[in-house]
């Protein structure tokens, strides 16, 4: 039994790498410091039920098993004869891999696209037209005596977040909040599940449950790591926040504004913005400007919840003008494991971090114009690569359905309902469990991802499919194969 | 064995006191050799023949740049390369993406440029793009100045522990100089604070500026590493900012041995300014080239002002906030925790501005006023000043009095009016400029086998269609500057890679690193540092490293230290 340490998640963007994973012959056994959903994909990923095992050609109708040779010459051949191909994905595979994309999609003159398209592509757009005031997560731990997830729910998404990086975390200048939370706790236990309940009870009268205690805590006198949620509804997250401020749905921009005009001291005419009495949005900008260190950390709910990227950037306004008074930062919370180095390798071989046209010889970017789902919407599209992705669960129906429609190649570890209905599968080999490579935080630290077990024969690195494809598409282009 | 003749060129080769001689440079395998029987052979009569350009600070790959390249999809949308058989596409004018970054250089006949802002932490996303960055030999400078560990065993005068930390450093990084950022500075930023002045001790830290750069500079002596320290000093683009200057050259005054330089001042334009303020702003290129000429301890480049719409973008958080102040442009800035910070705004300089013409006016000004070649190189601290596409507008600048007198014209006139460079006739030679661009780089970066064509040398050759026993240079300037802009051949490595301008040979060229070798234990220091890491840092000490063969061609350089055990 050997134990394998310091491995890297390779699961959500939190990226922890500090987990250790036990192995015996070959299999994993046992995994620690992990969270339960990082936990279960190590421990879980080589279930045969969800696994791609096979190479598959689609052949009269059916996916038909062939050998790993015809499945990359039949992707070469879709490819190289496609007019318009897109390759979508990346966010799931390593920078090694996504490198190979790039020139796989330059060469067939594609467009090659990332997944924060459908994330956080209005995240890039606005930090494209204000730029953005960041920093490590390390910063944060160290210094952040201020933390506010803005419609993120860390607890769900990113469990290990707040533990590593945030409120739970022992810097040199901050003290890790757990104790005083444990203390805490013991004391409003009681309060809280009677205010869950009350909440429980407003909501069935009214959509939108009223602040149940519009005031601050008397604790936020003390000069401590304050954790802030804020949100449209009461999440997990919010449940351990200090102090949780209900925004109404699709309200975010005006909530954002209006505290951009307190931060510059300015009067509100109002008694309420967005659902939230102005007198405590009052005291959330006076928390916010006495900070030493502020942060804020939004997710997809802001992106992708009405206003999309000027939701973004009046976040980030605020945080600009907030450091005109202090020191204050903003993040995403991005998703996919690697989804920021599908961004980062792109950005540096191409200009551009994602939606990328190769069709006239030189990389384009006009998102809304060469994103995936816009291409697809139009139906120009005539083929398509998909990695380690689902487009077909997650993209708007029409696009799914002009996606489908045309030869798709998938290549991916697990079975999807995009793999089902491709035209060829290839089964390929984890990244950070049984292949090495490099991926990127979400605060765009790189780490290596580790290879821990050998991956089944017939699975290989995507970058090693993906380098056949290229190899093979090469070749057919110089004996005239493109029509 | 693969042979090549380059016969009949003007040789400017300074390092080995080869002044515009005709002669004939054989190359075999890769390196300068006496002579060669057959292979191919170029005919250079009436041409330039040089050794290929050299690049002490252009910032081209790693977190920052890629940031400024996704900042700034305005800076690509009209500055597209297509894809050839042999290259790869790319887009950016000031913020080129990696492969056109390279054959860029190599068209203009540069062979090897430095990246000089490597945060530490970052280190692997800086080699992963010089691993895409074609055509040229590279080299990365960690971030040093601000670094917790640098700065806690400087406080405790630990200097050997800190050579031992810094020599781990450049093997963890695979990095090449120590490079410093207003030193302490950044370290203060991390609250949104800054240090006013060498002597302003650091929050939290009780340790000046003066003592880290001091400490560094003796950490840097006793490492033997082939480049001196790499200094951008606090007060970098602020009016009176001289005094700062002249300060940092004078606190290792004394440490400084055998007439060696021990410290290099980079992009010197930034921090030559005079006045109490932007309106009282004046160039204080006289102070700074009186101070340099009469002591050898240092050496400086431009930081040349181009006017164009460029990016700004250093691990100088606080510098950039101001600009960002100022301007109002978009604005990024990225901390890094332990380590640095780093900012970027984008900016024009434009030629009716009071302080960007003056700031135009300072760099050629050093560069003129600096009597030896050697002690000041060029560049545009790309893309801080300008692009580096425009070192043959430098160049031209450099070598011809009217060409500098035509931009004058142009400019504001109270720059015009006042700038000392109005009064100054000096010109540069081609022996001047093949120090400034090879010569006096790769001396000062101590790469041993580049800057020139002796025996031994790496055959990175430029070859310039270029005839100054025909033309006078000086009254012909557009004819330098079309010279430079695309060489008649460029070698890398005993390979023809450009011909008129025109990659013709796609190459992957080198990243040096500095692999310091000692009698003493180094790495005594390890069980401490992987103790403290774990507090410092938010990733595990074996996931920081940069790993032996990262990324293709790295190539490491010794230095041997002269730490006693
Ligand atoms: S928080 Fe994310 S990266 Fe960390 S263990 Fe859980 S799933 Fe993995
Ligand atoms: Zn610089």
């Amino acid at each position: 039994m050997t134990l394998v340490k310091n491995v890297t998640c390779p699961i959500c963007g939190t990226l922890c790498d500090d987990l250790e994973v036990e192995v015996e012959e070959n299999s994993i056994v046992d995994v620690r410091n992990a969270c339960a959903i990082g936990e279960a994909k190590f421990l879980n990923f080589t279930d045969p039920k969800h696994r791609n095992l096979k190479p598959l050609v689609r052949k009269g109708g059916e996916l038909t098993e062939v050998s790993l040779d015809e499945a990359v010459e039949r992707s070469a051949q879709i490819l190289a004869h496609a007019q318009y191909p897109i390759l979508y994905g990346w966010s799931c595979t390593s920078c090694q891999a996504i490198r190979v994309g790039i020139e796989l999609a330059e060469e067939v003159g594609g467009v090659i696209d990332n997944t924060s398209t459908v994330c956080h592509g209005p995240s890039i757009l606005s930090i494209q037209s204000v730029g953005i005031p960041t920093c490590t997560l390390g910063q944060v731990r160290h210094r952040a005596d201020l933390v506010v997830y803005w419609a993120s729910d860390p607890y769900s998404a990113h469990p290990r977040h707040i533990e590593r990086y945030t409120s739970f975390s022992d810097g040199r200048f901050q003290e890790s909040e757990w104790e005083h939370y444990v203390t805490r706790l013991r004391g409003v236990l009681g309060k809280k599940r009677l205010s869950r309940a009350s909440a429980r009870i407003s909501m069935r009268e009214v959509s939108i449950p009223p602040i149940a205690d519009p005031k601050l805590p008397p604790e936020f006198e003390t000069e401590k790591r304050k954790l802030i949620v804020v949100d449209v509804r009461k999440t997990r997250s919010a449940e351990i926040a200090d102090f949780f401020i209900q925004v109404e749905p699709n309200r975010d921009f005006e909530l954002l504004q209006a505290l951009r005009l307190l931060v510059k001291d300015e009067e509100l005419e109002v008694d309420k913005v967005a659902g939230v009495p102005v007198d405590l949005l009052e005291e959330f900008a006076d928390i916010l400007i006495s900070c030493n260190f502020g942060i804020f950390f939004f997710g997809v709910g802001l992106t992708m919840s009405s206003g999309k990227h000027r939701n973004i950037d009046a976040a980030i306004a605020l945080t600009k003008d907030l450091n005109y008074r202090t020191k204050f930062a903003i993040m995403p919370m991005r998703g996919h494991f690697n989804v920021a180095g599908a961004n980062i390798v792109s950005t540096w071989q191409t200009g551009y971090p994602f939606a990328v046209d190769f069709s006239h010889g030189y990389p384009r970017y006009n998102p809304g114009e060469t994103s995936a789902v816009d291409i697809l919407q139009r139906d120009e599209s005539d083929a398509s690569l998909i990695i380690a992705s689902d487009p077909v669960s997650n993209f708007p129906r029409n696009a799914a359905q002009n996606l489908v429609k045309n030869p798709m190649i998938t290549i991916d570890p697990v079975v999807s309902p995009t793999t089902m209905m491709a035209d060829v599968v290839i089964p390929s080999a984890f990244v950070g469990i049984e292949v090495e490579g490099t991926a990127y935080r979400m605060d765009c630290v790189p780490l290596p991802m580790k290879k821990i077990v050998e991956p089944p024969k017939i699975c290989l690195p995507d970058e090693e499919i993906l380098r056949r494809i290229l190899l093979q598409v090469r070749q057919i282009r110089q004996t005239g194969g493109k029509a | 064995m693969k042979e090549l003749l380059i016969k009949n060129g003007f040789v400017y080769d300074p390092l080995n006191k080869i002044d515009g001689e005709t002669m004939d440079i054989a190359v075999r395998d890769g390196k300068i050799v006496e002579e060669v029987k057959k292979g191919k052979t170029i005919d250079a009569s009436g041409m330039v023949v040089m050794p290929g350009g050299v690049d002490i600070h252009s910032h081209i790959a790693g977190a920052k740049v890629n940031s400024g390249r996704l900042l700034r999809p305005e800076d690509h949308y009209k500055d597209v390369e297509l894809k050839t058989v042999l290259t790869r596409s790319g887009v950016g004018y000031s913020i080129p993406s990696t492969f056109t970054t390279g054959y860029r250089y190599s068209r203009m006949g540069w062979t090897t440029v430095m990246e000089p802002a490597m945060p530490p932490l970052k280190a692997k996303h800086t080699h992963e793009e010089l691993n895409d960055t074609p055509m040229v030999d590279k080299g990365a400078y960690p971030l040093l100045g601000s670094n917790w560990f640098v700065l806690e065993y400087l406080r405790a005068k630990m200097y050997g522990e800190c050579a031992a930390f810094v020599a781990w450093m450049m093997n963890a990084t695979k990095g090449y100089a120590i490079k410093l950022v207003n030193p302490g500075g950044l370290e203060a930023w991390g609250f949104g604070r800054n240090v006013r002045d060498i002597d302003d001790p650091v929050p939290n830290f009780d340790i000046t500026p003066r003592e880290i750069i001091q400490g560094l500079c003796k950490v840097n002596q006793i490492l033997n590493l082939p480049h001196t320290i790499h200094v951008h000093i606090n007060n970098l683009g602020k009016p009176g900012n001289y005094v700062t200057t002249l300060e940092t050259m004078r606190c290792v005054e004394n440490l400084a041995t055998d007439n060696k330089p021990i410290m290099h001042l980079t992009h010197c334009q930034f921090s030559a300014f005079a006045g109490e303020d932007w309106r009282t702003f004046k160039s204080a290129s006289e102070e700074i080239a009186e101070y340099v000429n009469s002591h050898s301890h240092v050496t400086l480049d431009m930081g040349q002002i181009v006017f164009t719409n460029t990016t700004t973008m250093t691990a100088d958080g606080p510098f950039q906030f101001t600009l960002y102040q100022i301007t109002g442009n978009k604005w990024v800035n990225n901390d890094v925790e332990t380590e640095t910070s780093s900012g970027i705004v984008p900016f024009q300089y434009k030629r009716k501005n009071y302080v960007h013409a003056t700031q135009w006016t300072i760099g050629l000004e050093l560069a003129l006023q600096i009597k030896d070649p050697w002690k000041i190189l060029l560049t545009t601290d790309h893309p801080n000043a300008g692009p580096f596409t425009a070192y043959p507008k430098v160049i031209t600048w450099l070598m011809s009095r009217k060409a500098r007198d035509d931009v004058m014209k142009k400019v504001n006139k109270k720059t015009r009016r006042k700038a000392p460079l109005s009064a100054i006739d000096r010109e540069y030679s081609l022996y001047e400029i093949a120090i400034a661009t090879r010569a006096g780089q790769a001396k000062a970066l101590g790469l041993e086998s580049k800057g020139h064509l002796g025996v031994g040398a790496d055959a990175d050759i430029s070859v310039y269609n270029l005839d100054p026993k025909k033309t006078n240079l000086a009254d012909n300037p557009e004819a330098i500057t079309k010279a430079f802009k695309k060489a008649a051949y460029t070698i890398k490595d005993g390979e023809i890679v450009v011909r008129d301008g025109e990659v013709v040979n796609s190459v992957n060229g080198r990243t040096y690193w500095v692999k310091v070798e000692t009698q003493a234990n180094l790495f005594e220091i390890e069980p401490e540092l992987k103790r403290a890491f774990e507090k410092y840092y938010t990733v595990k000490y074996e996931n920081y490293l940069v790993p032996q063969n990262f990324s293709a061609h790295q190539t490491p350089v010794t230095a041997k230290a002269r730490i006693k055990s």
